[in-house]
C-alpha cells in the first residue's frame, strides 16, 4: 500500500494534520483557547517522536529522493521535537503574562518544527528551500505576534526583510547550482560536483551563495546584524525558541549540504566556514561585552555559540560534525534554561530585561539567582558544567584535525565572553537589592527550567552515552 | 543578434542586484522593500526557466512554480507584519524601524 511506503514520513505527516487539527479548533471555539493550544501542540510533538522512534534508522531515500531519512536526520529531529516542546512549555504562562496569548502561537511553533524537519531530510534543493520557507514564515508571524507593542511589529519587520532577502540569495544560489550540473538532486549533484567540480566556477559560486543565505539563518557573522533586534523586540518565549531550535536545523542543513553534495569541494568551502567561525566567535565575545540588555547579550551569546558550532564543520570529518552535534545540544539545553529565567524577571507585571534587574536575585529569588549562575558559568565553559563539554569536544576535533588557529581564537573567544556571563553573576550575587521582582509561579516553565539545569550540572556524571550517540549519527549522514 | 542563456543570466543577474541594491539603498518606505524583494525572486525565476530550456529539462519550471507560489505567501506575511507596524506606528517609514538600537 501506498501508506507503508511513506512510513519514515509518519512524523511530519503526523505534525501537519495535528497543526491544521489545532488551527481548526481554536478557530471553532469561543473564548480562550491558546492553554489547550498548547497542550494539544505537545501531544502532537510526542506523537510525532514516537513516529519517528518507530522507524529503524536505517537510509531511505523517499518522494524520488526528496526525502531522506538515516540516522543523522533521526538524531537531529528528536533534538528539534524536544527543543520545540520546551519552547510550548515555555510559553503557556507567559503568553498570557504578556497579553498575546492567542491559540495560533503554538500551531506556528508546530509548523515551524515541521519546516525544520523537512530541512533536516531535505534530499534535494527543492525540498532544502519548501522546508526553510515554512519554517521561516511561520517566524516571521512568531516575531511579531505582540501586535500591541511596537517592538515586536519592528522585530518582526526586520526579520522578515532581512530574512527574505537571504532566501532570495539561497534562490539564487540554488538557480546557479542548477544551471551548472542540471539537477537539483544532492546525489546527481555529488556525482557532477566530483567529476568537475573545482573548476566549475558558476557551481562555486552558487555554493557561496546558498552557504551565505543559511549564515544568515544561523545569525554567523558577516549576516548576523538582524539578531540582536530581533532577540530583543520578540516576546522572549519566541526569542528562546529562535536561539534554540531554528539554529540547530539551519546547522543540521549546512551539514547535510556540506557533507553531502559538496563534499567533494571540501578545499573551497572550509576557507569560507573557517572564516565565519573565526569571525562570529570573536565578534559575538566582543560586542556582546558593551549590551545592558539581557536578551541582546543573549543574542551576542548564540553568535559566538554558533562559530563554535562552525569549527566542528571546519573539520570536515565525522568527529567533527559529531562534535558540532553535541555542542549544539547543549547549547539548546542551556539557552532554554537562560531564557526561561530571563521570563521570571517580572516588576509590576512587567518583563524586566535589563541586567542590572538581575540586582540582588540571590536574596529576592535564591533557587532562580544559583540556577541561572549554573547557566552562566556552564555558557562560559567551566567545568564540570555541561557548556564545558560541548567546548572540549569541538576544540579536541579541531586540534585532532590540525586546525591551531581556529583553536587558539575560539578559546581567546571563550575568555572574552567570559566577562559578560560573570557580570550576570556577579550583578545576582553581589550588587544589592534596589527593587523586588514579582513572584510569578509557573508549573510548566519550572519544569523546564529544573530539567535544563539538572542536564547542566550532572552531564559530567556520564557524558559518554550522548557523545557516542551524536558521533554515531554524524557518521550516518548519506 | 540571437538571444541566448547567457543574456537572460545576465539579465536575471542585473535585476537580482537591482532588488539587492532596493533593500539596502531605499530610505523611503518598506513597501519598497517588499517590491524588491519580489524582484529578486523573480529574477531568479528567470534563471530557472534559462537554464531549463538551456538543459532541456523540466524541473527548473517546476521549481519557478513552487517560488511563485512561496513568493505570493511571502508578500501576505510581509504586507501583514507591515500593516501590524503601521498601527502601531502610524508611518511606514524605514527611518522608523529604529526603536532599537546597539
Amino acid at each position: 500500500m501506498i501508506l507503508d511506503s511513506l512510513a519514515p514520513l509518519y512524523a511530519e505527516l503526523s505534525l501537519a494534520v495535528f497543526a491544521m487539527l489545532l488551527l481548526v479548533y481554536g478557530v471553532l471555539q469561543k473564548g480562550q483557547v491558546a492553554r489547550k493550544v498548547s497542550y494539544g501542540a505537545l501531544v502532537a510533538l510526542i506523537t510525532a517522536g514516537m513516529f519517528l522512534y518507530a522507524e529503524p534508522k536505517e537510509h531511505v531515500s523517499l518522494l524520488n529522493g526528496m526525502f531522506i531519512h538515516d540516522g543523522f536526520a533521526v538524531f537531529v529531529k528528536s533534538l528539534i521535537l524536544l527543543g520545540t516542546g520546551a519552547a510550548v512549555m515555555l510559553s503557556i504562562k507567559y503568553m498570557y503574562e504578556e497579553g498575546f496569548a492567542r491559540f495560533e502561537y503554538a500551531v506556528l511553533m508546530l509548523l515551524a518544527a515541521l519546516g525544520m524537519m523537512l530541512m533536516v531530510s531535505a534530499g534535494n534543493l527543492l525540498g532544502l528551500y519548501m522546508g526553510l520557507e515554512l519554517q521561516s514564515l511561520s517566524l516571521y508571524v512568531l516575531a511579531s505576534i505582540r501586535r500591541d507593542s511596537i517592538k515586536s511589529a519592528e522585530a518582526g519587520m526586520k526579520y522578515f526583510v532581512l530574512g527574505a532577502l537571504s532566501s532570495g540569495m539561497l534562490l539564487f544560489g540554488i538557480s546557479l547550482i542548477y544551471g551548472f550540473t542540471g539537477s537539483i538532486d544532492f546525489a546527481q549533484i555529488a556525482s557532477v560536483v566530483s567529476e568537475n567540480g573545482a573548476s566549475n566556477l558558476g557551481l562555486t559560486f552558487g555554493m557561496v551563495f546558498v552557504l551565505a543565505a543559511l549564515a544568515f539563518k544561523i545569525s554567523a557573522v558577516p549576516f548576523h546584524m538582524w539578531t540582536p533586534d530581533v532577540y530583543e523586540g520578540a516576546p522572549t518565549s519566541v526569542t528562546a525558541f529562535f536561539a534554540m531550535v531554528p539554529k540547530l536545523a539551519a546547522v543540521a542543513l549546512i551539514i547535510r549540504l556540506l557533507m553531502g553534495p559538496f563534499e567533494t569541494l571540501t578545499d573551497q568551502w572550509q576557507q569560507i566556514i573557517w572564516f565565519i567561525a573565526a569571525a562570529s566567535i570573536l565578534w559575538g565575545g566582543f560586542a556582546g561585552i558593551a549590551q545592558t540588555n539581557m536578551k541582546r547579550m543573549l543574542a551576542y551569546s548564540s553568535i559566538a555559540n554558533i562559530g563554535f558550532a562552525l569549527i566542528g564543520l571546519v573539520c570536515a570529518n565525522d568527529e567533527g560534525v559529531g562534535a558540532a552535534l553535541v555542542y549544539m545540544a547543549l547549547y539548546m539545553v542551556m539557552t532554554a534554561g537562560a531564557f526561561g529565567v530571563v521570563m521570571y524577571l517580572r516588576r509590576d507585571g512587567l518583563s524586566a530585561e535589563r541586567i542590572e534587574d538581575l540586582a540582588g536575585l540571590s536574596q529576592s529569588h535564591r533557587y532562580l539567582a544559583y540556577i541561572m549562575a549554573f547557566f552562566m558559568f556552564s555558557m562560559s565553559g567551566i567545568p564540570p558544567m555541561a557548556g564545558f563539554f560541548g567546548k572540549l569536544v569541538i576544540l579536541k576535533a579541531a586540534v585532532a584535525s590540525g586546525f591551531y588557529m581556529l583553536a587558539v581564537i575560539g578559546v581567546i573567544g571563550s575568555v572574552v565572553a567570559c566577562f559578560y556571563y560573570l557580570r550576570v553573576i556577579k550583578v545576582m550575587f553581589f550588587d544589592g537589592l534596589e527593587l523586588s521582582l514579582d513572584k510569578v509561579p509557573s508549573t510548566s516553565r519550572q519544569i523546564v527550567v529544573t530539567i535544563c539545569a539538572l542536564i547542566v550540572l550532572f552531564f559530567v556524571v556520564k557524558p559518554e552515552p550522548f557523545i557516542n550517540m551524536a558521533m554515531q549519527a554524524a557518521q550516518m549522514i548519506s | 543578434m540571437d538571444i541566448s542563456t547567457l543574456h537572460y543570466l545576465i539579465l536575471a543577474a542585473l535585476l537580482f542586484t537591482i532588488g539587492v541594491f532596493g533593500i539596502f539603498l531605499n530610505r523611503r518606505n518598506v513597501i519598497v522593500i517588499l517590491m524588491s524583494i519580489e524582484l529578486m525572486l523573480l529574477a531568479v525565476n528567470i534563471n530557472f526557466v534559462a537554464f531549463s530550456s538551456a538543459l532541456n529539462d523540466i524541473t527548473g519550471q517546476v521549481f519557478t512554480m513552487f517560488i511563485l507560489t512561496v513568493a505570493a505567501a511571502e508578500a501576505a506575511i510581509g504586507l501583514a507584519i507591515l500593516v501590524v507596524f503601521f498601527r502601531k506606528k502610524g508611518s511606514i517609514g524605514v527611518e522608523d524601524l529604529s526603536s532599537m538600537k546597539g
